[in-house]
Order: structure tokens, then C-alpha cells, then sequence
């Protein structure tokens, strides 16, 4: 006898109902979080691209901001960026380190482990109102890149320790235990065993904060960003001009806000292509890493 | 008794609280393979990590009496832990090679040790993967990675990287455990070869593996010595009744 397969029964079609809303519950937040940044990236390049030009990169503003273009505020964030790393991250590798591998397992270690957790969540304003306290007028740094750059380098500090720590904690216990019955010593053990392996892991966080650093507006606020400046700085004591501040002044502290829009724009797309770009860097870094990583199986 | 390589000689180890071993007194020869037998848990690891002081890295270990190797105490002020490992070499129950090529492994040891130049590090890669019969299996895939091999080849893989600090005393630490009977046999063949110019000390849960592989055993039962004999003698004629239930199957 010949047919149709009988039809599937109640339970049948209960089942995959529910298999089915599952799927939907699912996909459409995702889909929809799709959408809206398609449509933020479609926003801001419709309403950006007309400025953006070889002179809008390479030259200073003009005519009262309304014109010229954003190099002094790329020079102003990519040097105070620079000083943020020089500072946090040998501190902050070395501290992971000596937490991952040489800390005792006491009260204290749990108590700075969580503390360094904690620290990562404070709000950036916070970090800009301790700098102003600890770097321009404790150390009287004054207002300049330098005590900007280490304001920025102490909020990544906690999120590099805890990324690197994480990543040198992953690294399984044979291989130390392996170079250690050969009668490696403990660091030969960690710099030969550990750290090479740890270092993709290690480098995901250290480009994840900078991306952050890049874009952040409150630790640089009081402590050495400025509003407008004619020269380029000319020593880590100057004050500096850099892209979110900017962004912020076009946005909303102008004279002539309309006018000015494309520019704020052409800004955030600056902004965004050297956040995105460093991401992107980031994400082939952990690519290769999980493509090494043939251990963890 | 014959000569003695390791002098084991009243060995109390703690745990925190936990006393696993208990006033442990044998002597391991030299150039013969002694196998360390027992039940699951009763200290048959934490004994042999005791004489290359690997127990060192547990937080929370102590440890009364003494083991002596070559009449030297491995406790001793004087002795230093890097050389004491250098001289007595182990291979881990679970192969674990370094996620490096198969060179690499090998050429690991003799690197740290500044044991020469590198055709002098060339040459002992040789040497110590020929030793480990594995040689003609790699030869031709040297800088490949070492996860690339079987189990079996991975645990010769591993005494080869031992062998490659030119140790004295190889311990092994249920090194079969994880392998198929197939690379069993060859390890086990392996470890008959290697007692000529080593002192080799086994631990295994499998008392067909201390009968085929072992000279001498010593069976330990809640971190007691219950005996130690020839193996040959241990096997037919068990003088303690615990031992004889064991080698019955009567528990473990």
C-alpha cells in the first residue's frame, strides 16, 4: 500500500512548535540588534561622508571649527592612547602574572583579585576626577597628555590584569608541570610554557582596552583635553585636542550647531573606523589563537 | 638485598590533615624496573612525586623521614630541586606533550640546561628519540606538532623528553593508563630496554602490567608498604594476605 506518511500527532506537532518558537525567540532580538547597528553605520556615513576627505584627516579646523578638518585631534588621541599603553600595560601584564602564577591562594589574593574585577566596572568619570586629583595636581603633571595618558592607563589597568590573568590561567597545568619535572625552574617554566601560549590571549585584552581607551571622553576631561588648539602638541606637556572630545564640542557645545553637523559626523566616523579597526585586529588575533589552541580539545 | 639506587626510609607525608603515606621503608636497585602497585588512592603517585619532589608545588605538604639517592638526602639544604629533577626524569599518566613541534619537545630540556650548541641539541634529539623508539616513526616529521602524534606515540614522546637531560632515575606514573593495549605493549617493551642504563620506577594499578614490566614491586596499600619482593616471588608466593587478595581480585 502506497501513500502519505500519516500525518504527525498532537504531541508531534506540540514539540516542534516549541522547537520552532525557541528558534524565533531567539533570532529576532538578534536580528533586530543587526538591524539597528546597520542602520547607526547607514546614519552616520549618509550624514558624515560629505566631509570626509584627505584634508579633513590631514588638516587643523578652520574658521572657527566650521571648516578644515581633525588632525590635531587624531595626533592628540593616538599619542595620549600611546602613553595610556606605555603605562598600563607592562604594569598590568606583570601584575597578571604574578597573580596567575606566584600569588598564594589566600584572603588577600581573593581580595585583590575581586578588588582588580571591581575597579574594571568604575564609571570613567570617576578615573577623570582622580586624575585630576593623583597626576595634574598631586604630581602636578598639569593639564597635559601626560597626566591624560595615565589617567586612561589606570581605567585599563584593571581590565588588562583581569583579561591577562584570565588568558595565563587558561594555559593548562602540564605544560608547567611538564618543564618543571625537567628541571626547568618556575619562570623558565611560565616563559617558556606559559606565556608563549597565553600571549594571543593576552594581546585580545590589551587591543580590547585600547579600542575603549580611543573613544573614552571623562578621564581626558579634566585632565588635559582641550577645546580648541592652533598647534599640534609639541611635548607630552602640552594639552591636546582628541576625537571624542571633539565629537562632543561639535555635537552639542558649538555656536553653530547645525552648520557644523557633517563635521561631527565625519568625526564619529574617524572615531569609529579606529575602534572598529583595532577590534578587527583583536578578532584575527583570537581567530589564530583558537585556531593554536589544539590543547584545549 | 641487593644494591640500592633510592633508599626510601621511613617516608611519612601529609596532605594538610590527610596522612597519605605512612613510615614507606624499601630500597629501589639500581638499573632494574621496580613497580609501585596498589589499590586506587592509596599514595601509589604521591610516593613517586615524593622522590622528585614534584609534591613540592602542593601547598599544604609535609613530610617526615627521607629519601636517599646515591647516599645523598633529597631534603638536604644542599640539594638542589632544579638538578634533583634534571637527574629524575617522569612521565605523567596523561601524555602531555608541549603544544610545540616534535623537536621542539625534545630539544626543551637540553635547551634550559645550556647543554651545548645546536648540533650538539641536534644530536641528543636523536639520541633520546631512538632511546624512546620512536625515532623511525618521526624522523621525517620532526617539525610537525607533537599533538599530531597518537597517544602512544605522545607518551614516547614524553620519555624521549625526559631522556633527552640524560636523567639516572625515569619515574612513571601509570604512563599505559591512557593508552591502548597495542601501544601498551610497546611501552611496556620500552621500559624493559630502558632498565640497562636507567633505574626506572612504575606505579600501575594493573598488577598484569607490574608482572610483565617490573623487576622488583612493592605493593602499598593505604600509604603502607605491605611488601616488597622480586616480583617473580611477590606474584606466586605473597606473604601477607592483604597481598594475596589484591593479586586474587578480591578488591582494587
Amino acid at each position: 500500500m502506497t501513500g502519505r506518511p500519516p500525518a504527525p500527532g498532537r504531541k508531534l506537532r506540540r514539540v516542534r512548535f516549541a522547537s520552532n518558537a525557541g528558534f524565533w525567540l531567539l533570532a529576532i532580538p538578534l536580528a533586530l540588534f543587526i538591524a539597528f547597528i546597520v542602520y547607526l553605520s547607514g546614519y552616520l556615513f549618509r550624514n558624515g561622508v560629505s566631509v570626509l576627505s584627505w584634508t579633513f584627516l590631514t588638516q587643523a579646523p578652520a574658521e572657527g571649527m566650521t571648516a578644515g578638518g581633525i588632525w590635531p585631534c587624531i595626533v592628540g588621541t593616538v599619542l595620549v592612547t600611546f602613553v595610556s599603553l606605555v603605562f598600563s600595560v607592562p604594569i598590568g601584564v606583570f601584575s597578571a602574572i604574578y597573580l596567575a602564577e606566584y600569588a598564594p591562594n589566600n584572603l588577600l589574593t581573593r581580595a585583590i583579585r575581586s578588588s582588580v574585577r571591581s575597579l574594571a566596572g568604575v564609571p570613567s568619570i570617576v578615573y577623570g576626577l582622580f586624575g585630576v586629583a593623583l597626576f595634574v595636581s598631586a604630581m602636578k603633571l598639569g593639564l597635559s597628555i601626560l597626566a591624560s595618558g595615565l589617567t586612561l592607563g589606570l581605567m585599563n589597568l584593571p581590565w588588562i590584569i583581569a583579561t591577562a590573568e584570565e588568558a595565563i590561567s587558561a594555559i593548562p597545568g602540564s605544560f608547567r608541570e611538564g618543564a618543571l619535572a625537567l628541571g626547568a625552574t618556575k619562570w623558565e617554566a611560565i616563559r617558556h610554557n606559559v606565556l608563549p601560549y597565553a600571549f594571543p590571549g593576552i594581546l585580545t585584552g590589551i587591543l580590547l582596552a585600547l579600542a575603549r581607551t580611543l573613544g573614552e571622553t571623562a578621564p581626558i576631561l579634566f585632565t588635559g583635553v582641550t577645546y580648541y588648539t592652533k598647534q599640534l602638541p609639541t611635548s607630552l606637556s602640552s594639552k591636546f585636542m582628541a576625537l571624542p572630545y571633539h565629537l562632543f564640542t561639535l555635537a552639542t557645545q558649538h555656536d553653530r550647531i547645525l552648520e557644523v553637523r557633517p563635521l561631527a559626523f565625519g568625526t564619529a566616523i574617524v572615531l569609529l573606523v579606529f575602534v572598529l579597526l583595532f577590534d578587527a585586529v583583536a578578532f584575527v588575533f583570537r581567530l589564530r589563537s583558537a585556531g593554536s589552541n589544539k590543547w584545549q580539545v | 638485598m641487593t644494591q640500592t639506587k633510592i633508599a626510601i626510609d621511613k617516608l611519612n607525608l601529609w596532605f594538610g590533615d590527610n596522612h597519605v603515606l605512612k613510615d614507606v621503608t624499601f630500597g629501589i636497585p639500581p638499573n632494574a624496573v621496580t613497580a609501585i602497585m596498589g589499590p586506587s588512592g592509596c599514595g601509589k603517585s604521591t610516593l613517586l612525586r615524593t622522590i622528585n619532589r614534584m609534591n613540592d608545588l602542593i601547598l599544604g605538604t609535609r613530610v617526615t623521614g627521607d629519601i636517599v639517592i646515591d647516599g645523598e638526602s633529597i631534603f638536604a639544604d644542599s640539594t638542589d630541586v632544579i638538578d634533583l629533577r634534571k637527574r629524575v626524569g617522569m612521565v605523567f599518566q596523561k601524555p602531555n606533550p608541549f603544544p610545540k613541534s616534535i623537536y621542539e619537545n625534545i630539544a626543551f630540556g637540553p635547551r634550559i640546561h645550556k647543554m651545548g650548541g645546536r648540533a650538539d641539541i641536534q644530536q641528543r634529539v636523536e639520541r633520546a628519540l631512538r632511546a624512546a623508539n620512536l625515532w623511525d616513526e618521526v624522523k621525517d616529521r620532526l617539525h610537525d606538532n607533537a599533538f599530531s602524534l597518537s597517544g602512544g606515540q605522545q607518551q614516547r614522546l614524553c620519555t624521549a623528553r625526559c631522556l633527552s637531560v640524560e636523567p639516572e632515575i625515569l619515574l612513571l606514573d601509570e604512563p599505559a593508563s591512557a593508552l591502548d593495549p597495542n601501544s601498551t605493549a610497546r611501552l611496556e617493551e620500552l621500559i624493559r630496554q630502558l632498565k640497562k642504563d636507567y633505574t626506572v620506577v612504575i606505579v600501575t594499578h594493573n598488577m598484569q602490567q607490574a608482572a610483565r614490566a617490573s623487576d622488583w614491586c612493592a605493593f602499598l596499600m593505604l600509604g603502607e608498604i605491605v611488601e616488597f619482593d622480586r616480583t617473580g616471588r611477590i606474584f606466586t608466593k605473597p606473604r601477607d594476605q592483604r597481598t594475596e587478595d589484591f593479586l586474587s581480585g578480591r578488591f582494587g
